[in-house]
């Protein structure tokens, strides 16, 4: 199994990956560069597919261990992400209503 | 679920992730984006379980409960405190990669040694050195940026700093060769952990000498971090998912980086070995300058007759919680006709993107915030510059000193407006220690006291005079 990996196609899809990303990137609205950075902190937490396979696979206890540490600090990350983000961007308005004065 | 099934649900979250960020181009779009990047993530995370080798259900239970406890109310806390919650994070992420590459390790060192290839343990030396400096370089900046007592603001220099981080790493990655070359050998589990212990003590040396006025860049430079490490996880774990992920949130820091580092006219090496912010001493010499004050009276009368009143915010209205009052001038100058704009300058605040947070969420519409690039030409016709907050954005000496330590770093032209108010809480220097003659200039008055009371004041000035 550990030679049947083709290490090259790994090596392209992030190369690849990585120009997507400048690409999509780039066209992102310089005012939501906070909410990007939140959003991007919750998807680069899928580490948490990696944490779901070692703790919940067969495998020693300290190993699990370590994978439900990683699973819990992953997890944190995708919920108080994306809620931040979307928190953030609710509050990009073109123009003010009445009611939303209140919250402040 | 079968293999085919898998690798189909990792593509469809691929394709998701690319279009959640796609759809942050616009504020309009932007939330669609949010939606498109928790598909994604559902996907992931059901396909990953669902997998036959996850056999144990028990901990991951727990570890997802505990993930909400804790993320709900860290998704709550206040916009200012919001750069310390990413620098945390980022440090979770470090964390959770640092770990999982760690049992790795260790699991394929009990399964039998034909599992370690060369390429695997290049990825995983990658992926802990990488995640555990990650996790402790964040940890140290979020704790700077919450202003820990026991975490000096300042940054910290010492003789030979800069060799003595490089060597630490180097040293690391030293020893990852040889485990690389040996992964087999008895002493390489032994090993093993020197490599995270290094790469825990690079990451608080490389966060130390950095200064507040750089935290924009080190944490764009630290979420790109985050996102390589996923991305060695994913050559680890032979995981497509990982990779792409990984790869979009990298390219997301690195260009957030460059950004910041040319808003500063920076390069990357010197904002993290420069230890900047100590450059403060000389520059005070020569004739005495002296502050010409206005006052609030004074101050409101100019604001109500001008056409165009352009405000310069930075980190200390954020400080001030100045944002809500600057609002209500904001309506109170609106109502009578005057045109009112906000400059933003790229690294104005604590993060990128922080002042346009700030103020959207006073409720100030995002089409009044502009860009420096496109404000500056602008300035000219600009009645009224009112620097909140605001210092190293707005100091001329970065166009005209070369000797100055900001020299060479863009600005908000503040100082071509026909008036020019500053809210400055003291006579102090601002956070680079670096003198500003915008104070001194002809056209300059300082309004001198807490961002908050001074605006507060403008705003019952101009509202006492309509009645």
């Amino acid at each position: 199994m550990t030679e049947s990996i083709d290490y090259w196609s790994l090596v392209y899809v992030f190369v690849l990956a990585t120009f997507i990303g400048l690409g999509v990137i780039r066209r992102v609205s310089r005012l939501l560069y906070t909410p990007l950075m939140s959003i991007t902190n919750a998807i680069s937490a899928i580490a948490v597919v990696g944490s779901i396979i070692v703790t919940g696979g067969d495998y020693p206890t300290g190993i699990r261990i370590m994978g439900a540490i990683a699973l819990f600090a992953s997890m944190t990350n995708i919920v108080s992400g994306f809620l931040i983000t979307d928190r953030m961007l609710k509050m990009f308005k073109t123009d003010r209503t009445p009611k939303a004065d209140d919250r402040s | 679920m079968s293999h085919a099934i898998v690798q189909l649900s990792y593509l469809v979250a691929t394709a998701l992730f690319i279009f959640a960020l796609h759809w942050m181009n616009a504020p309009v779009t932007a939330r669609k984006g949010v939606y498109a990047g928790v598909a994604a993530m559902v996907i992931a995370i059901l396909a990953t379980w669902a997998q036959p080798e996850v056999v144990h259900h028990g901990w991951i239970v727990v570890a997802i409960i505990a993930g909400f406890a804790v993320g709900i109310p860290l998704s709550m806390v206040p916009l200012t405190a919001v750069p310390q919650r990413t620098a945390l994070s980022h440090s979770f992420g470090g964390l959770a990669a640092g770990l999982v590459g760690t049992a790795k390790y260790y699991l394929w060192v009990y399964e039998g040694p034909e599992h370690l290839t060369t390429f695997r343990m290049v990825a995983i030396i990658v992926e802990i050195i990488l995640g555990y400096l990650t996790f402790t370089g964040s940890l140290m900046a979020a704790g700077k940026l919450q202003e820990v007592k026991w975490i000096p603001q300042r940054p910290v220099t010492y003789p030979l700093q800069n060799l003595i981080n490089i060597g630490l790493l180097a040293l690391a990655a030293v020893i990852g060769v040889a485990l690389t070359l040996n992964p087999t050998a008895t002493w390489a589990p032994m090993l093993f952990p020197v490599v995270i212990v290094l790469a825990l003590a690079f990451g608080v040396l490389l966060i130390i000498p950095i200064g507040g006025a750089d935290m924009p860049t080190v944490i764009a430079i630290l979420n790109s971090y985050a996102g390589l490490s996923a991305v060695a996880m994913g050559f680890v774990l032979d995981n497509k998912l990982l990779i792409t992920a990984g790869a979009l949130d990298g390219a997301s820091g690195l260009i957030l980086a460059i950004i910041m580092c040319k808003a500063m006219n920076r390069s990357f090496v010197n904002v993290l070995f420069g230890a900047f912010g100590q450059a403060q001493q000389a520059k005070t010499g020569g004739e005495e300058k002296v502050y010409k004050v206005e006052t609030i009276e004074g101050g409101a009368q100019v604001l109500e007759q001008a056409n165009l009143v352009v405000i310069v915010p930075g980190y200390g209205m954020a400080v001030a919680q100045a944002q809500h009052k600057v609002r209500e001038l904001y309506d109170q100058l609106r109502k009578r006709g005057v045109s009112v704009k906000f400059a933003i300058h790229p690294v104005a605040g604590r993060m990128p993107g922080h002042m346009n947070v700030l103020l959207a969420e006073a409720n100030i519409p995002y089409t009044d915030l502009v860009e420096m690039d496109e404000i500056n030409p602008e300035m000219p016709q600009c009645d009224v510059a009112l620097v909140v907050g605001a210092n190293d954005v707005v100091n001329p000496a970065a166009r005209s000193d070369k000797t100055s330590p900001i020299y060479g770093m863009p600005i908000i032209d503040a100082d071509k407006a026909r008036t020019v108010f500053a809210i400055k809480r003291s006579k102090n220097p601002g956070f680079a220690g670096i003198d500003n003659e915008l104070y001194f200039s002809d056209r300059t008055w300082m309004l001198f006291g807490d961002a908050k009371n001074v605006v507060g004041e403008l705003v019952k000035q101009l509202s006492g005079s309509t009645h």
